[in-house]
C-alpha cells in the first residue's frame, strides 16, 4: 500500500480519507512554539465533491489514492452507462451516472472529456470547458433583434437549457462554456 | 548566448522590507543600549540540545584536531542555554540578536533558520518582563498607546470553549474538539497537550491580539518548559506568551533556576523522545552545573524577530519579511 507523509502534502495530492479518494487543495502547516505540530488540510472528496477539512499530526503518513486523470474520448451511452476510449490505447471505461455528473449535459460523441480514473474506474467526469451544441428548441425571437439585453432559454441537442439571446433560433449552433454553463457566442459553421 | 541558471533568484523581501529589517534590528540595539542591557554573542553550534520532543535540531558534524574521529554539533533552537551560563557568571542583564534553528518546520509562518531576539533580566518578574517587551514594540511600532491586554490561559479557554484546560481529562479535551466541530478531529490520537495545543490553534490563536498586544499568562505546568511553576497555583508555569494579530511572537519565563528539577525535566523529556521514536538528547551538562553554582533569579524572553516583522508590516507569509527563505534557497 502507498503511503504519503505529511512532509510530501501539497495541492494535488491524492490520498484515501474514511474509503473515499481526495484531493488535497490546501495543506497549511500549525505549530506552537512550544508543542505538537499539525497539518490543517482542506481536501475535495473525488467520488462527492463535498470540501472538507482534516488535521494531522505532521509526521503521520496517510494512505495514497490511486488516481489518476486521462483525456478518454466519449463514445456513446446505453442509458445507464457512458463509454469512454483511451485514443492511444483504445481501452474503454464505462462511467455510471454518478461519475458523469453535469457532464451529460454537455457532451457528444467524440468530445474529449477528462475523466478521474480510481483503482481503474472512472469516478468523476468533466467535459471539455468549451462545446458547440445545436439549439433543438427555441421560442422564435423578435426578427432583428441583435442586442444582448433579455434572452430566453434555448433548450440543446444534449438537452442542456442555456440562457440566450433572442436572435437565436432553432438549427443555430452555439459555443458554450460548461464551467458557468452560460452561453459565450454563435458558432461558425465549418 | 545566456546560459538559464535558476529562474527565481531574487530575495522573497522586497526593498523597503529589507530596509524595515535593518530599522528595526537598530532601533533593537538602541533599545537595549539605552536600558543598561549588553549585547552578547553566543555560539549557534553547540554540542548539546534541548530536550523538547516537539523541537527538533539540524545538526552537522566537525572534524579536525582533537576530534579525530568527528563530533555532532547542533545548530542551536534559541541561545538559552549559553546565555544561561554567561548570567550564572555574573553577567548581569543581557540581549542576542541571532539567527536560530529548527528541523520539520516550514510554511508560511515557519522556517528552519529564523532570526530571535532573546534577552534576560535579573530581578525582574514575568510582569516586569511583559512591561519591556510592550515598550520595546510599542517604540518599534512607532504607536505609544498600541493596546495591550493580559489573560491567563485557562479564562481564554473557559471563553472560547467552556472547558478548564487545568483540569479537563484527555476524553474531556477530545470531546470538546468533536463538540466544536474540529473536523478530522475524530481520527487523532493525542496527548493532553497535544489536544490543548490543537484546541489553543484551532480556536483560540486566530483570534488573539486582534485589537493589540495580547499576553497568554499562567500555561499549565505539563507546558512549563525552561519555566519555574507558578508557587501560588503549582498547576500553572510562570510562562507567557505574546500574539499580535493572530502570530505567537514569543514566549517568556520565569527561569527555572533548580538545577535538580531542571535535570528531571531533561530526563523526562527525554523518555519521552525514546518512547516516541525520536532520538533522545545529549543533556547540556555545563547548563547544569551552571545552575548548581547559580542562576540569579530573572525573567527571560525569546521573540521571533521575523514575525514580528510580518506583524509590524501586515505580510501574511513569512517569505515576505525574508530575504531567502528555505524555497529559494
Amino acid at each position: 500500500m502507498a503511503t504519503y507523509n505529511t512532509n510530501e502534502f501539497r495541492g494535488g495530492l491524492k490520498l484515501m480519507l474514511d474509503g473515499d479518494p481526495c484531493v488535497i487543495i490546501e495543506n497549511e502547516f500549525v505549530k506552537p512554539g512550544k508543542g505538537q505540530a499539525f497539518n490543517r488540510v482542506k481536501l475535495r472528496n473525488l467520488k462527492t465533491g463535498r470540501v472538507l477539512e482534516k488535521t494531522f499530526k505532521s509526521g503521520e503518513s496517510v494512505e495514497a489514492a490511486d488516481v489518476l486523470d486521462r483525456d478518454l474520448a466519449y463514445l456513446y451511452t446505453d442509458g445507464e452507462f457512458w463509454y469512454f476510449m483511451d485514443n492511444e490505447s483504445y481501452e474503454q471505461y464505462q462511467a455510471d451516472a454518478a461519475a458523469m455528473g453535469d457532464a451529460v449535459k454537455w457532451i457528444k460523441e467524440q468530445d474529449v472529456c477528462m475523466v478521474t480514473l480510481w483503482n481503474g474506474s472512472p469516478i468523476a467526469v468533466e467535459p471539455p470547458n468549451f462545446v458547440v451544441l445545436e439549439v433543438t428548441e427555441t421560442d422564435p425571437g423578435l426578427k432583428g433583434d441583435t442586442s444582448s439585453g433579455g434572452g430566453k432559454p434555448a433548450t440543446l441537442e444534449t438537452g442542456a437549457v442555456v440562457r440566450v439571446p433572442l436572435f437565436v433560433q432553432i438549427g443555430d449552433k452555439l459555443k458554450v462554456d460548461t464551467r458557468s454553463g452560460e452561453y459565450v457566442s454563435r458558432a461558425k459553421d465549418e | 548566448m545566456a546560459r538559464r541558471y535558476a529562474s527565481d533568484w531574487r530575495p522573497g523581501a522586497p526593498l523597503e522590507i529589507l530596509e524595515a529589517r535593518a530599522r528595526l534590528n537598530r532601533q533593537v540595539r538602541a533599545f537595549f543600549d539605552a536600558r543598561g542591557v549588553m549585547e552578547v554573542e553566543t555560539p549557534l553550534l553547540g554540542a548539546s540540545f534541548g530536550t523538547d520532543p516537539a523541537i527538533e535540531p539540524l545538526s552537522t558534524r566537525f572534524q579536525g584536531p582533537g576530534y579525530a574521529a568527528g563530533k555532532t554539533l547542533y545548530l542551536q533552537s534559541s541561545p538559552e542555554f549559553f546565555m544561561k551560563r554567561l548570567l550564572a557568571a555574573g553577567s548581569g542583564p543581557i540581549y542576542q540578536l541571532c539567527k536560530a534553528f529548527r528541523n520539520g518546520e516550514a510554511g508560511c509562518r515557519h522556517n528552519p533558520e529564523f532570526s530571535i531576539l532573546e534577552w534576560y533580566r535579573p530581578g525582574f518578574d514575568a510582569p516586569a518582563l511583559m512591561d519591556e517587551l510592550t515598550a520595546l514594540v510599542r517604540e518599534l511600532a512607532g504607536d505609544p498607546a498600541l493596546p495591550e491586554r493580559r489573560r491567563s490561559y485557562r479564562a481564554l479557554f473557559l471563553e472560547a470553549l467552556d472547558i478548564d484546560p487545568l483540569e479537563a481529562d484527555v476524553a474531556a479535551l477530545a470531546d470538546c474538539a468533536r463538540q466544536h466541530h474540529l473536523l478530522g478531529a475524530d481520527s487523532l490520537d493525542l496527548d493532553r497537550d497535544g489536544w490543548l495545543n490543537l484546541l489553543m490553534a484551532g480556536f483560540i490563536e486566530p483570534g488573539l491580539g486582534r485589537d493589540g498586544l495580547l499576553y497568554v499568562t499562567g500555561f499549565p505546568a505539563s507546558q512549563a518548559s525552561l519555566a519555574r511553576l507558578d508557587p501560588a497555583d503549582p498547576r500553572t508555569a510562570a510562562r507567557f506568551e505574546l500574539y499580535w494579530k493572530g502570530l505567537e511572537l514569543a514566549n517568556g519565563f520565569e527561569e527555572l533556576a533548580d538545577a535538580g528539577e531542571q535535570s528531571e525535566r531533561f530526563e523526562r523529556e527525554n523518555c519521552r523522545r525514546y518512547s516516541q521514536g525520536q532520538q533522545p538528547m545529549p543533556v547540556d551538562d555545563a547548563l547544569l552545573s551552571a545552575m548548581e553554582h547559580g542562576l540569579p533569579a530573572c525573567a527571560g524572553v525569546a521573540v521571533g524577530v521575523d514575525r514580528l516583522l510580518m506583524a509590524l508590516l501586515g505580510e501574511g507569509d513569512i517569505d515576505r519579511v525574508l530575504g531567502f527563505s528555505l524555497a529559494r534557497l
